[in-house]
């Protein structure tokens, strides 16, 4: 295998793997739910992102290579619903919100 | 050799870890399902770097199936704590808070 | 709905569709496995011919000319959003300041606006909370990235994806 792609293989999935693990620190550090989901869909974003495309260069054959797209593509289309869900469902649930210094706005429910 | 499969699995673990904890701890319910709807996808990438570091290209259609899985997953146990039951919504209209 | 499309021609383009899946994804192509494919193509497409949604909202091969440049744009915010917030959660003080905002839409279709929205959640440092009528109730990490989404980028570049049909 040519060096340059395992460089850049190698560049793609540990800038990845720190950016799953920015999302899962943020995960324990965040005040609320709501800024924690935040922090999740960095690791659903660009930590997926980066590691599959990581992955997609070291692919031999095309078909591993096509359902690796594939994986991202359903990635990339099932976690804004899942994290948009979890928000509303959590927001009619009355979740308490963080508020950082003085009380901007009321909640203009 | 220390390959680079094995440094990303190594930080997808770390991170499993540490939305176990959350999942663990999590004031909420929501809390909770959000850390498993992220322990979701940082399995599917895990299965997917399995795939490469065992070799077997099976693998990933286990990796395709369980993204899947993990959405209907979340949005069933959403729906399941919303509602109550897994039935259609048309009927218990009166349910919604909206 | 701007445009109605003639639904045989939808119903033809998700059979295209389905198929070209089925075909990357199968591996194995004889006689057999092949009219398999074909039957089961074909019973999901007669399958959503029976439910009737087929229709532009439920096939919409008309936005993919508008995809091609809108994609690259929100994959570029997506990735200067995710380091701003990954500053944010590693300060040793986390700079932020969550609030509800609302943001305006001004797209004609609920495709455009469900477009609109689900890329307010895909950035990092902000989720759609819900949405009603032609206004977004979003929650944002902090004050700067509020102001951004409040500016409207991304909703007028939705708006022009939703046109170029």
């Amino acid at each position: 295998m040519a060096p340059v792609l395992d460089i850049a293989s190698w560049v793609l999935l540990i800038s990845g793997s720190f950016f799953v693990i920015v999302g899962g620190i943020g995960l324990l550090r965040l005040p609320d739910f709501y800024t924690r989901v935040h922090a999740a869909s960095i690791t659903d974003t660009v930590g997926a992102w980066l590691i599959i495309l990581g992955l997609l260069l070291q692919v031999e054959h095309t078909l591993v290579g096509i359902k690796l797209i594939m994986i991202l593509l359903f990635l990339i289309l099932t976690s804004p619903l899942s994290s948009h869900a979890l928000t509303k469902a959590a927001y009619y649930r009355e979740t308490p919100m963080f508020r950082s210094g003085p009380d901007q706005t009321e909640d203009d429910r | 050799m220390f390959d680079m499969f094995g440094a990303a699995m190594a930080a997808l673990l770390v991170c499993m870890v540490m939305t176990m904890i959350r999942a663990v701890k999590g004031p909420t319910v929501f809390d909770r399902i959000l850390a498993l709807n992220s322990f979701g996808t940082k399995t599917v990438l895990m299965i997917a770097v399995v795939n490469f570091l065992a070799g077997r290209p099976e693998f990933l259609d286990l990796a395709l199936v369980y993204a899947l899985m993990n959405f209907i997953g979340t949005i069933a146990v959403l729906k399941f704590t919303h509602f109550g039951h897994l039935a259609g919504i048309e009927d218990h209209e009166s349910d919604e808070v909206s | 709905m701007i445009l109605k499309k003639n639904p045989l021609q939808l119903a033809i383009g998700l059979f295209i569709l389905l198929f070209i899946l089925w075909l990357l994804s199968s591996g194995h192509y004889t006689t057999l496995i092949i009219s398999f494919g074909v039957f089961s193509c074909a019973l999901v497409v007669f399958l959503s011919w029976k439910m009737e949604i087929i229709d532009s909202e439920g096939v919409p091969i008309h936005l993919i000319g508008g995809a091609i440049r809108y994609v690259p744009w929100l994959i570029w915010q997506i990735i200067l959003a995710n380091i701003d917030v990954t500053k944010r959660v590693l300060q040793p003080k986390m700079d932020i300041t969550p609030q509800l905002i609302e943001v305006e839409t001004s797209q004609k279709t609920d495709l455009g606006r469900v477009i609109y929205a689900n890329s307010i959640t895909l950035t990092p440092g902000t989720v759609s909370i819900q949405v009603h009528e032609d206004r977004i109730l979003v929650h944002a990490i902090a004050k700067e990235v509020a102001e951004e989404l409040q500016k409207g980028e991304m909703d007028r570049r939705v708006t022009r994806m939703e046109g170029l049909s």
